[in-house]
């Protein structure tokens, strides 16, 4: 069998969603994924602490939901990207304004990277 | 007997499918990607296949984390568009083709594939954005659909030559159906793109060049990839690249490349390859 993962050698920046990420973000992703049902969208939009109340979060994500701060979500609470891309569309953050934040850059900066930003 | 006339290698980056909906075709940045496909919908119009199988990944719409399968196939009648978090695009329903969905179930799983049998499954951007690019929906679609999902969003994931047999599988298991049907395969996902880290944006227009030339003269040499390798080169999301060898395995050696395209302007490399059997 050939290995397909050598976890000895870290690619930079990245980071690899595997059972230990899953097991980590389990309770962020299951919350994130409930935002695929528009009444909880809904639910959520009207008053998010108590739509926070109802699911098993923990302060830290808590924390970083009031602060969209999606970066910490992913890096640091085992989210999933295509998960916490519901959150952070619900609150008005498309994909490129969670990798601006992923590249500690601001939007503007992030996007005079890009070779064509009129595709969005 | 059942038949593959053609496959279908091609990105299934999101935002396509908004700029689609939001009518942004004509926009200059956007021209080139919807540009690309015309061909290839000529191509398939003229071709004129019974059913696309679709190799895709569920990105959290039908399937979540508590229980995501590695292989899974859809069996049902017709497929709903799925709400991934933003709401439903406004397109039909994906029609199914449940007799052959159970049929091919069959012959895989009696060839050592076990696969996982969905008989309600709606389907997303994985799945829509290489349909709508490539076949007309109104009023409906032309062609009946297999969706395959492959799980390469939750490491472990499957091999590259597993997956490569998997197409082989499915090639012989469309050969082995009495019905008289000619099908497509689409194999979906890619090309270089990171979603995550710091290193969010990377692409590797190199890689991804070379693996459009592969993915047609040797895919032997992409199936010795290893998931490490990938990630590596064209960064974590590019994974999903493993899913066009599933299209190229279920394909023969006798090919006539149709169209192929590549552009790269955001995050993502969105790369074409249209390969017509010749017998
Ligand atoms: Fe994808």
């Amino acid at each position: 069998m050939t290995a397909q993962r050598d976890k000895s050698k870290i690619i930079p920046g990245t980071t690899i969603f595997d059972g230990a990420e899953s097991r980590k973000g389990y309770r962020i992703n299951k919350f994130a994924m409930s935002f695929t049902k528009p009444e909880n969208r809904e639910a959520f939009t009207a008053d998010e602490e108590a739509y926070m109340e109802k699911w098993d979060l923990s302060d830290q994500e808590r924390l970083f939901l009031r602060d969209r701060d999606f970066r910490g979500l992913i890096e640091e609470c085992g989210g999933n990207i295509y998960m916490i891309m519901k959150l952070g569309t619900c609150t008005g953050h498309g994909l490129y304004h969670v990798g601006a934040q992923l590249r500690g850059q601001t939007f503007e900066e992030f996007m005079a990277t890009r070779n064509a930003s009129g595709v969005r | 007997m059942a038949k593959i006339v053609g496959g279908i290698g091609t990105s299934h980056v999101p935002s396509i499918g908004k700029a689609y909906d939001m009518g942004q075709q004509e926009e200059p940045d956007w021209k080139p990607v919807f540009d690309a496909y015309k061909p290839v919908q000529k191509w398939l119009a003229e071709l004129k296949p019974d059913v696309a199988i679709v190799v895709y990944n569920d990105h959290g719409s039908s399937m979540f984390f508590d229980k995501y399968p590695t292989f899974a196939i859809g069996a049902a009648d017709s497929y709903p568009i799925g709400d991934e978090g933003w709401g439903p695009r406004p397109l039909p329903d994906v029609p199914g083709h449940p007799e052959f969905s159970w049929r091919l179930a069959e012959e895989l799983v009696y060839n050592e594939f076990d696969m996982t049998v969905c008989q309600e499954l709606s389907v997303e951007h994985g799945f829509l954005v290489p349909m709508n690019l490539c076949f007309p929906h109104e009023p409906t679609w032309p062609v009946k659909t297999v969706p395959i999902a492959v799980n390469v969003i939750q490491h472990p994931l499957p091999t590259a030559t597993r997956c490569y047999k998997l197409g082989q599988a499915i090639r012989q298991a469309v050969e082995a159906c009495e019905d008289d049907l000619r099908v497509v395969i689409f194999g979906t996902g890619g090309m270089s793109h990171q979603l995550n880290g710091t290193r969010f944006g990377h692409l590797n227009t190199d890689f991804d060049n070379d693996f459009l030339e592969k993915i047609e003269a040797d895919p032997i040499a992409l199936t010795n990839l290893t998931h490490q390798q990938i990630m590596e080169e064209a960064g974590a999301e590019a994974v999903e690249l493993i899913m066009w060898l599933t299209m190229r395995g279920a394909l023969s050696d006798d090919l006539t490349r149709v169209h192929r395209n590549y552009y790269a302007p955001m995050t993502t490399g969105m790369g074409l390859i249209a390969l017509e059997e010749n017998a």
